[in-house]
């Protein structure tokens, strides 16, 4: 078990630095002045002296060769300066951090949503496979794949706010209002729309799960101890189907990640995702390095977090015997 | 000699997508209490499939057909309710299967899963159950019984494992046990090593075995009976010296000549040629025919009824017929 | 299973034939996109924002155009990104999964670390951030969208190519010292074809998933081109007036997206001989 964290902190470690690189290099090599704001007489009447543009791309760290931006701009990023927008000069890290529970709080929403619709379906799919049952539950998972969340939360905005005018069709927050309720009767339809396809992907995968654990030989073996049937379902099949979950949640990370951008902007939910349309609309690099090396931080770290409860959960990894892709 | 076990005109068949497969077709035999009888054929001669009809395990897409009968000390158990079988399961008659690491749940300690069986039949403590768990361990000769009954199936050696497998089987001392293929996933070693241990259980519980196998050399000196399967067809049956030293049917003939013997010489090993024949459209007379070296034409036409040589010992062949 | 008994099997389940046709019906209609009545991208401010007609099947939108001629033509567009997408995907995702399986060794352990970075990251995140920076074209988009997906093609690809690998035939071809490109390009791809296949299917329906995420956006397709994700950005702006906008276009990312995985997944199980039994 220590060795396999040790594998996975140094195989994080690796990724992380690869995806800085990668999207230091891109936004590195991309067209545009991001001072463009400045200089541009076309956008500001006020124009800046070369002097005071020096000192504002020494301060936003734009100077030196590609080596020495890199360096600079990872070693600060390690003590946790994240650099100033170039937008507004404030702190990047402050600006994100303010919209991060928003996102955050979306995801979580969602995940559990997800689960918690997921395991029931899942099971009972699996267990009645090539039923009615399953049928409905398979045809409505295939349904969910295919749906384009940005469309399903138009159309439920259409009937939910414009026409029966149940739920708020966008913000977090009423105007003058502060009341949590407030805040969970806008996120309703947010965190419908995200879970919609992750809930699928699980539905799916549970049921393919059950089905394949229902035919295993331990099953048998179970039953042929004389084991009713409802008890070989919950004392050896579930934990087995439910197990993979785990990992599966884990590598479902970074579907919410960029599902919850999207919602975002459908909704015009202040999280993350809107703040990096705006950035990213404004070459505002520092702030949209910053938000994608978050969202990496939070997707590495949730698959990490999924490895090691699934190994935590599973006697045949607690015990230190890996095996190949759980 | 009392029968524990009748099997009268036993039919399974599997519904697939390139057709019904008619894994085992019209067979009967019977198992005589406190013997060893051993089912040998080919893999896909339906030896698996009869022993999973008597535990009640085939399962959809398979299909027991109505004319079939199974009767367990005279009880006809295919018409069981589910209660019935529940407790039949277990209690009367165990399994050991093949491959103890898919038969054993990966994330379920051994002691839970020997526990497991006996609460489930009989209204004892934890404590007590756990206590019959370690004697049973025991008893199928694993060292440290106490601290393994903690350890899950892949902490222990493979043939470790299938010593588990036939503890979990023995538990609650059934008076059948069916062996699958116990050992053909062993080591050779090993192998006989178990099979002692088998053994000698059986004689001191005075149990009645059904041991699945396609290898009749480790029939040799443990098979009381023996019951020579092919192509879902009962071809031979008989007692152990009936079936070494007095076979009858051409199958059996060539099976025992395919098995290398200490006392061998310069004789070569003889490979039956060709392979069985297909089971979803099996033919209608003797499907060993086209591989048989005595074929005669009535062969293809027609299966021959079973002819009795001596007191139990039956063949399903022309060639005996013509003798009558 | 040979050829016969699985076209046998796929012509025998009616939800592979019904999606099939409804493929062919959507790739018809979006052929045949010029028979409208009207230019997609004429504007006629007189008629903007109209509901349900005889003259516009569809209504119109913000500045006049024909719903339905719109979502005929935008069909062109993403299916052909989707497609174009797909095929790049798939081309990149063979190469290295036949070679890092065939190889293995380091080149194996190199791909598949490559492989995971690429699996760890949002891709779609990644794409808007590239996006944002490249030249906005058609080319990009493609190229983008490929780039981030060819790894689930790779890793399907790489584990079927390890167990060819084995079989005796590829091992026979060795053994007669047939060079290593040959036994791939000759013995292994023609034998990964089905699962290639079906890596396709569910490929083409992702990327015509991301497209029209991406075009909602504002990353993908460029005005005055539309696509399918790009008639409901506009549309969002104006579903308070005139919701049949939306319902069109979307509907039919659903139906198309549905139809490919529905194939891709029905051919998957015919293909595994473990559901067939």
């Amino acid at each position: 078990m220590k060795n396999f964290i040790i594998k996975r902190v140094a195989q994080m470690a690796l990724v992380f630095v690869i995806v800085s690189i990668f999207s230091f290099l891109i936004i590195y090599f991309s067209p545009g002045d991001p001072l463009y704001l400045y200089t541009s007489p076309a956008v500001s009447s006020y124009k800046m002296t070369d002097e005071q543009l020096d000192d504002m791309r020494e301060s936003l760290g734009l100077n030196g060769n590609i080596v020495q931006r890199y360096a600079n701009w990872a070693g600060k990023m390690l003590q946790g300066d994240w650099g100033l927008s170039i937008s507004n000069h404030q702190p990047v890290k402050g600006q994100i951090l303010d919209k991060l529970p928003n996102t955050i709080g979306l995801m979580g929403a969602s995940l559990i949503l997800s689960i918690l619709v997921a395991i029931p379906l899942g099971l009972l799919a699996g267990y009645y496979k090539n039923s009615w049952i399953d049928n409905v539950i398979s045809g409505i998972s295939y349904l969910g794949i295919s749906l384009p969340a940005f469309w399903f939360g138009i159309m439920l905005i259409i009937v939910f706010s414009l026409n029966l005018g149940w739920l708020p069709s966008s913000g977090m927050r009423s105007i003058g209002v502060t009341s949590t309720a407030d805040v969970i009767r806008h996120g309703i339809l947010p965190v419908i729309v995200l879970s919609v396809n992750n809930t699928a992907v699980f539905v799916r995968y549970i049921r393919s799960n059950t089905i394949e654990q229902k035919e295993e030989e331990y099953v048998m073996t179970a039953v042929s101890k004389g084991v009713g049937q409802m008890q070989v379902l919950k004392g050896h099949v579930l934990k087995n189907c439910l197990l993979p979950i785990i990992t599966m949640v884990g590598m479902n990370f970074g579907t919410l990640i960029t599902g919850s951008f999207i919602v975002e902007s459908v909704f015009g939910w202040p999280g993350l995702g809107t703040l990096c349309m705006s950035a990213i609309n404004s070459r505002d690099y520092t702030m949209i390095m910053g938000i994608t090396m978050l969202a990496c931080t939070v997707l590495l770290i949730g698959n990490f977090l999924a490895d090691i409860l699934y190994g935590f959960a599973d006697p045949r990894i607690k015990q230190g015997k890996e095996k190949q892709n759980g | 000699m009392e029968k524990i076990l009748e099997v009268r005109n036993l039919s399974v068949a599997f519904e697939t997508y390139s057709g019904k497969v008619q894994a085992v077709r019209d067979i009967s035999f019977d198992i005589e209490k406190g013997s060893v009888t051993a089912i040998v054929g080919e893999s896909g001669c339906g030896k698996s499939v009869t022993s999973k009809a008597v535990m009640g395990l085939i399962r959809k897409p398979g299909k027991i057909s109505d004319e079939s009968e199974i009767l367990f000390q005279g009880e006809n158990i295919l018409k069981y309710t589910e209660k019935q079988w529940q407790s039949y399961r277990g209690q009367q008659c165990s399994i050991v299967f093949q491959d103890a690491l898919t038969a054993l749940n990966p994330t379920m300690n051994i002691g839970k899963q020997i526990t497991e069986k006996i609460r489930v039949h009989k209204k004892v403590s934890k404590q007590e159950a756990w206590q019959e768990g370690i004697r049973m361990l025991e008893l199928v000769g694993i060292p440290n019984a106490q601290m393994r009954m903690k350890q899950y199936p892949h902490e222990f050696s493979g043939g470790m494992r299938q010593r588990v497998m036939i503890a979990i089987a023995l538990t609650l001392n059934p008076k059948l046990l069916i062996a699958d293929e116990p050992t053909t996933a062993l080591d050779v070693t090993i192998q006989a090593d178990i099979l002692e241990m088998m053994k000698g259980i059986q004689k001191t519980h005075g149990m009645s075995i059904i041991l699945i196998t396609h290898d009749l050399g480790i029939v040799a000196n443990f098979a009381t009976n023996i019951i020579v399967m092919y192509a879902g067809k009962v071809m031979e049956r008989g007692s152990a010296e009936d079936i070494f030293y007095s076979p009858a049917h051409p199958y059996t003939e060539a099976l025992l000549k395919a098995v290398p013997r200490l006392d061998m010489e310069d004789e070569q090993l003889e490979t039956i040629e060709g392979a069985p024949p297909n089971m979803a459209n099996p033919p209608t007379g003797c499907p060993f025919a086209d591989r048989c070296r005595k074929r005669m034409d009535i062969c293809k036409q027609e299966f021959p009824q079973e002819t009795e040589l001596a007191e139990g010992h039956e063949v399903c062949c022309w060639l005996w017929k013509g003798e009558r | 299973m040979d050829r016969k008994a699985m076209k046998k099997v796929f012509f025998s389940n009616k939800m592979t034939v019904v999606c099939a046709i409804l493929l062919l019906i959507i790739i018809a209609a979006a052929i045949l996109a010029p028979l409208s009545p009207y230019d997609p991208d004429a504007s006629s401010v007189a008629e903007k924002l109209q509901g349900v007609s005889s003259a516009h099947i569809l209504g119109t939108d913000d500045i006049g155009r024909d719903t339905f001629t719109r979502t005929l033509y935008g069909g062109r567009v993403s299916l052909m990104v989707g497609f174009a997408a797909m095929c790049v995907a798939v081309i990149i995702g063979t190469f290295i999964g036949t070679i890092s399986g065939f190889m293995g060794g380091m080149v194996d352990v190199v791909c598949m670390r490559i492989v995971d970075v690429f699996m760890s990251v949002p891709s779609l995140l990644f794409i808007i951030v590239v996006y944002a920076f490249m030249p906005r074209n058609m080319v990009t988009l493609v190229l983008m969208l490929a780039f981030f997906s060819w790894t689930k093609v790779a890793r399907v690809v790489r584990a079927q190519t390890l167990t060819l690998k084995e079989r005796d035939f590829i091992l026979a071809a060795q053994a007669l010292g047939v060079s290593k490109g040959a036994i791939i390009w000759k013995h292994i791809i023609p034998n990964l074809m089905p699962q290639i296949i079906v890596a396709a299917s569910l490929s083409i329906a992702n990327a015509i998933l991301d497209e029209s995420a991406l075009s909602f956006l504002g990353y993908g397709v460029q005005l005055p081109m539309a696509s399918w994700g790009s008639m409901l950005q506009t549309a969002q702006k104006f579903i308070l007036h005139n919701p049949i906008m939306a319902v069109a276009p979307g509907t039919m990312i659903l139906v198309t997206v549905l139809c490919f995985n529905v194939l891709g997944d029905m051919l998957q199980q015919i293909l595994d001989p473990k559901l067939m039994k």
